[in-house]
């Protein structure tokens, strides 16, 4: 059986700016990957293609076999997606919110009413679940957009940043949703925050300058007797400044 | 169906804003106006709506552009473009969806005029046949206008330049069957003053308003929206991700 994500030479260029080059790497279930890499690394472009919102200059990307290109709607049904940012319409409340994403993905009345709990009560959102989104703190907002893209349970999830925004406990509290969910699901998650990577991924793949520098387990990364952090800066820091 | 889902999702968010109520208000207050004034509703003594039906084009050229201009504008700006369009609804579903809760607003907009039609129905015996196809011309009018709109606000980020090219656009339809027009093209490029007669928008509203309900006018008005949707649809496959 194919692995859940599959990206195969994957390229972007802007004008003359390559931003993603030639990247290949696949997510199978079980596994939680976290993507690593200094700012404009490539790291949202390449999970922005993944996601069908930009177009691939070459290369393909495929959800549980669906062509992000060819068939973009069957690869997003099986795709919960959070930008950058998490972007939510301000004006709704929580609950309107994620009842537009239900219905958009299909679910209606009872079913629909079900699935809005279920992705409240993962994310801790009952609390707020009738006020307007511009209203609610960071951390709920950032909550809210995860709660959207958890709303159909689907088999594959990538999420840009995920814990950014969120205090010490929040982190904690997305971190052990992650853990928890990891088992049943393929999941590719971006950060800056390198103790993530240890705690929740069971790979990491470092990438800077659109090219994949690395692809291992976080403990395959740090052996023998370097910290994450010095890997990081090894790897991603041009040679000569080092 | 997903269009009209986000139809419904957009259209609560106009009345979410102010959008709604300074648009309403403003155009019936000036519609009332104009009316009254400049089209001589009394002074005429005939019981008709034409004058102000004659004002109308001239209302929505500048008040629809300005419900059209931070469509796709203000979706870039809160990001979530990036949102909606990896949900799992095809493209063309998210512009029509979107148009049709803006053409929806509209229609709303003319119906709260309905005490012009009790007011004339009060004081003579109108063709209300007439009346009603004056109405179909107006609506028709206001969908050509925001598929035009719409599909400006798909090409630039700045809701400013939206709203001035919209105008513009819009203007050129509606004076291209205007005798100036017409006798400077005739004079110099023949060909040209019958295609610009053609695509007068203002020819065929004026042939609704006498109460003339004509398939060709119909299939143009359809055809026209159909254009500039299209355009909509292409521009924000292209440049979604700018």
């Amino acid at each position: 059986m194919p692995a859940l994500i599959e990206i195969e030479r994957l390229t972007k260029r802007f004008g003359d700016f390559t931003a993603v080059d030639d990247v290949s790497f696949s997510v199978d279930r079980g596994e939680v990957v976290g993507f690593l890499g200094p700012n404009g690394a490539g790291k949202s472009t390449t999970m922005k293609m993944l996601a069908g919102f930009v177009t691939p200059t070459a290369g393909t990307a495929r959800i549980c076999g669906k062509d992000v290109v060819d068939s973009p709607v069957a690869a997003k049904r099986s795709l919960g997606y959070l930008p950058e940012g998490a972007p939510t319409y301000p004006e709704m409340t929580v609950t309107g919110f994620l009842r537009f994403v239900a219905s958009i993905r299909g679910y209606r009345g009872g079913e629909a009413d079900e699935r809005v709990e279920a992705a409240m009560q993962l994310t801790q959102l009952e609390g707020v679940q009738l006020q307007p989104i511009e209203t609610l703190s960071k951390g709920f907002k950032r909550r809210v957009g995860l709660a959207q893209s958890l709303l159909h349970d689907p088999p594959v999830l990538v999420l840009d940043e995920p814990t950014d925004g969120l205090d010490p406990n929040q982190k904690h509290e997305v971190r052990q949703l992650i853990r928890r969910m990891a088992p049943q699901k393929a999941i590719l998650i971006s950060t800056h925050i390198l103790e993530e990577v240890e705690a929740v991924c069971s790979r990491a793949i470092v990438i800077a300058g659109g090219k994949v520098l690395a692809d291992s387990t976080p403990a395959g990364l740090v052996a023998p007797g370097r910290s994450l952090e010095q890997v990081f800066r090894d790897l991603t820091m041009p040679k000569d400044a080092a | 169906m997903g269009a009209l889902i986000v139809a419904r999702r957009e259209l609560a968010g106009y009345f979410a804003t102010p959008v709604a109520y300074v648009f309403i208000v403003i155009f019936l207050m000036m519609a009332g106006a104009l009316t009254f004034t400049l089209g001589g509703f009394f002074a005429r003594g005939q019981a008709d709506l034409s004058p102000f039906f004659t004002f109308v084009p001239w209302l929505f050229l500048f008040l629809v552009p300005a419900l059209t201009m931070r469509l796709w504008a203000e979706e870039r700006r809160l990001g979530t473009i990036e949102l909606l369009l990896t949900l799992p609804l095809p493209q063309w579903q998210a512009v029509v969806g979107k148009f049709l809760a803006a053409w929806a607003f509209c229609a709303i907009a003319l119906l709260l005029t309905f005490p012009l039609v009790l007011t004339v129905n009060y004081l003579g015996e109108p063709d209300n046949g007439v009346i009603a196809a004056g109405y179909l011309g107006c609506l028709l009018v206001a969908g050509a206008f925001l598929a035009v709109g719409a599909a400006m606000s798909a090409m630039t980020k700045n809701q400013v330049v939206a709203f001035v090219l919209a105008v513009a656009v819009c203007f050129l339809f509606t004076v291209a069957g205007s005798p100036i027009i017409n006798d400077f093209l005739s004079q110099r490029m023949p060909v040209l003053a019958e295609v610009a007669r053609g695509l007068s928008i203002t020819e065929r509203f004026n042939s609704l308003v006498r109460g003339v309900i004509a398939l060709r006018d119909v299939v143009f008005f359809g055809s026209f929206m159909g254009f500039f949707l299209f355009v909509n649809a292409v521009v924000i496959d292209h440049r979604k991700a700018d």
